[in-house]
């Protein structure tokens, strides 16, 4: 039984120990660090309009104005929200995450439809057969930042329409917010709709 | 397809040097970094007053649970009282009781399942002494544990469990997580201690944005195979993953100690065929010493591992990226052409290479980390996950998965004596009644905690509530849940309601069961083959270090998994993906 106890003691000095270490001083460090050499990102990468935060690079925004591109179904709406859609708790608070529609579950299907319907809508010159998939499918995370081009560019006549930019200066823009493969290789040609919303927001004077 | 084949050949270059480096800290043989981290060692001994001599396996296997137990009674305790005002910024209440418990099984057992959502459900207290804390200490049991068995089966003394314990995380874990922690901030993870962030966007509405320890977090989660994320989306999230390089890096992470943990193997396997060598030569005073070749990669013994999980591997991944590449069905139905595969529940900065590769590594690697939502992959594509998961040797987690395959291995050796009337040996030792017995458990527990519990899941009403699917992939959402359960992984068809005190307490119990019954055991027949005089090698002896012996285990291992695993898969995945002719 002594020897025993002598085991459980030491089991439980080296487990305060790992506390110390691990959960306390790896993660003061590192936060240190970070704050120190990458300021921005360690801080959320945001994105600032005449010195006020708007976003943040790397999440994404439900973008519904006419004018703008807007990004893909999300089931949290990008943890975006009117104050009114706070109070009456219909924004439960910060989420990420996806439906989690299987391909054979009937809710699927219901949902694509309504969002393909409603993009129909919006933009009337496209045809179905054009709505590129990424752009009417839910992203894993909700917060997905991206569209792809195709997807970027479904939209182009739309927001020409609203905006009364041309469509070359909107193939530019989306150009310009086109990050490719790394490499050549890895990843996938992405648009940040962030990016590309604000820079068509400062050629219409909206912000 | 380029882009996986380039990840995985890279992957196979720097994975040589981390071998080495993690062989030479589980062996004591010197590296570059013993300056610093001998001292470092030697304090945290000498402080909590450690005595580093040898164990028996039974002291080994005591201590590895007393420290498992105390780290869980602590943790418990912290995650109800998380609502106290220190790192709380953000206001977060305490966790309800059996919330706490299948959370704390669940970190402790390397498993990571989260019936919580990480946004709402920790603090930042908890998210560090907790979360992060453990995600240290449960790889570093499970490598422990996997090098106490190597060493028992090889003869060599079982080694120091604290000493172990030590080492990786100091030597290992540590530097490594903060490398990559860095790594990962500078392509956007945040990390910080301030409270989540409100602004107002362009169109005047507000948007909330995650904050927090976010890479701390991240970093090790990978690197000890965990994988419970700091958000409830996990590494979907672009907080937690935002770059292609992100997620190179994190996929890099989960793979490295795996499959170090292989090459330890053979390193010390080949070490003791030279020792033996040299023995001999000494007793028979042999004229020529055959030199060691100048440079050994992985060992032989060490590559039929390698190559059996290997192959696992890449059958695996060839059928996710096949199946997800052809588009996910209700997306074609509803008149939709799809050229970038099924986007449902992925990323775009992902696509179906990067994604369909994430699934595979993270059930394989049974680290359960999830950069696409697996509840919304075709009907194949969720097949190989949940198989890998099954299997549970294709790499495995930290430490645990080449135990299994070692167990897989004896028992390969078995079935081939019994064919060619031999007894069957593997490394020197002879395999008898004991082990096989005790091998025998060790693969039945697996299938049983997951046929199980599922099998209980869907008669009761409370387990029914759970599932959100309807129709044969309800099935699978429970069986997935179980199975990442019992293999420690921790991914899950998230779809499944599963915060609820039914779901909490038999998950917890699978976890648990499944964690420490396997170690006990595997421990077990390590301390019966270290008490075995080597027997030598004869013409009649089972070659175990060939190419014939890996595809030998591969063979076993699918047949093992189809003998207890086929009715299940048939129910579940493959039915629902001929209703939707695949």
């Amino acid at each position: 039984m002594k020897k025993f106890l002598r085991h459980f003691r030491l089991a439980f000095l080296f487990a305060i120990a790992m506390f110390v270490i691990c959960g306390f001083i790896y993660p003061m460090v590192l936060t240190g660090v970070s704050q120190v050499v990458f300021p921005s990102q360690s801080n959320g990468s945001l994105v600032e309009v005449d010195g006020k935060a708007v976003g943040s690079e790397i999440v994404g925004q439900d973008f519904t104005d006419e004018r703008l591109f807007h990004c893909r179904p999300s089931a949290y709406n990008y943890n975006t929200y009117t104050q009114e859609q706070k109070d009456s708790g219909e924004y439960a608070g910060l989420s990420s995450g996806s439906n989690n529609y299987a391909p054979s579950n009937p809710a699927l299907k219901e949902r694509l439809d309504e969002d393909i319907e409603k993009f129909l809508e919006e933009n009337p010159t496209v045809s179905k057969e054009d709505i590129p998939s990424d752009i009417i499918t839910a992203s894993g995370s909700g917060l997905d930042p991206h569209i792809s081009v195709e997807a970027a560019k479904v939209q182009m006549d739309r927001v020409a329409k609203n905006t009364g930019l041309s469509q070359e200066q909107l193939e530019k823009m989306i150009e310009e917010n086109t990050s490719g493969k790394f490499l050549g290789i890895f990843g996938e040609e992405t648009v940040n709709v962030l990016k590309l919303n604000l820079m068509v927001a400062q050629e219409i004077d909206m912000i | 397809m380029l882009q996986i084949v380039c990840t995985l050949l890279v992957f196979m270059v720097i994975i040589f040097p981390i071998g080495k480096y993690v062989y030479h800290i589980t062996t004591h043989k010197k590296t570059f970094a013993d300056p610093l981290f001998d001292r470092i060692d030697n304090g945290i001994y000498k402080i909590l007053k450690i005595d580093t001599s040898n164990m028996g396996w039974k002291k080994y296997a005591l201590s590895l649970l007393l420290f498992n137990a105390c780290l869980v009674f602590v943790g418990y305790l912290i995650l109800r009282i998380q609502s106290i005002g220190i790192f709380n910024p953000n206001g977060i209440e305490g966790m309800e009781a059996s919330l706490s418990y299948n959370t704390i099984i669940s970190f402790m057992t390397n498993t990571n399942l989260q019936h919580y959502s990480g946004e709402s459900g920790l603090s930042y207290l908890s998210q560090m002494f907790v979360i992060i804390m453990m995600m240290f200490t449960s790889a570093a049991t499970g490598y422990a544990a996997c090098v106490a068995m190597v060493r028992g089966i090889l003869g060599k003394r079982m080694g120091n469990f604290y000493c172990d314990v030590t080492r990786i995380t100091t030597r290992f874990l540590i530097p490594m997580a903060f490398i990559v922690g860095l790594f990962l901030v500078s392509q956007g993870v945040p990390q910080n201690l301030s409270p989540n962030i409100t602004l107002t966007t362009i169109e005047g509405k507000l948007q909330d944005i995650a904050s927090g320890p976010i890479a701390a977090l991240e970093s090790i989660k990978h690197l000890g195979t965990n994988g419970g994320g700091f958000l409830g989306a996990n590494s979907s999230t672009p907080l937690e993953n935002p770059t292609v390089l992100s997620n190179i890096a994190e996929l890099y992470s989960m793979m490295f100690l795996p499959a170090a943990c292989v090459f330890t193997f053979g390193h010390m396997v080949y070490d003791k065929y030279q020792e033996r060598k040299a023995k001999k030569l000494d007793t028979t005073a042999s004229k020529e010493f055959d030199k060691p070749s100048s440079k050994v990669w992985l060992g032989k013994e060490g590559r039929t591992i390698f190559a059996a999980m290997s192959i696992l591997f890449v059958i695996g991944l060839a059928l996710c990226f096949f199946s997800e590449s052809q588009g996910n069905s209700a997306v074609a139905s509803a008149g939709i052409t799809q050229t970038i595969g099924n986007m449902e529940g992925k990323e775009v900065r992902f696509g179906v290479a990067q994604s369909s590769l994430f699934t595979t590594v993270t059930t394989s690697f049974t680290t359960g980390t999830v950069n696409n939502m697996h509840d919304t992959l075709t009907p194949l594509g969720g097949l190989v996950p949940l198989l890998h998961m099954m299997l549970n040797v294709v790499f495995g987690g930290v430490g645990v998965g080449l135990m299994n395959m070692l167990i897989y291995a004896i028992i390969g050796v078995f079935i081939c004596g019994l064919m060619i009337g031999r007894t069957p040996e593997y490394l020197g030792k002879k395999i008898e009644g004991k082990e096989m017995k005790l091998a025998a458990l060790c693969i039945i527990i697996h299938p049983l905690l997951i046929l199980g519990f599922s099998a209980l899941a869907v008669s009761v009403q409370a387990g029914l509530d759970g599932i959100t699917n309807p129709g044969f992939h309800g099935l699978t959402q429970v069986l997935y849940e179980f199975t990442s359960s019992a293999a420690n992984n921790g991914s899950g068809f998230e779809g499944l309601a599963d915060n609820t005190v039914f779901w909490n307490v038999t998950c917890g119990l699978v976890m648990f069961l499944g964690r420490y019954l396997s170690i006990i055991i595997q421990l077990a027949i390590a301390g019966s083959l270290f008490n075995k005089i080597d027997v030598n090698e004869s013409i009649g002896t089972l070659k175990t270090n060939t190419w014939t012996f890996a595809i030998i285990l591969v063979f076993v291992v699918y047949i093992f998994a189809a003998l207890t695993f086929l009715p299940a898969l048939a129910l579940g995945p493959i039915s629902e993906g001929l209703t939707l002719g695949l």
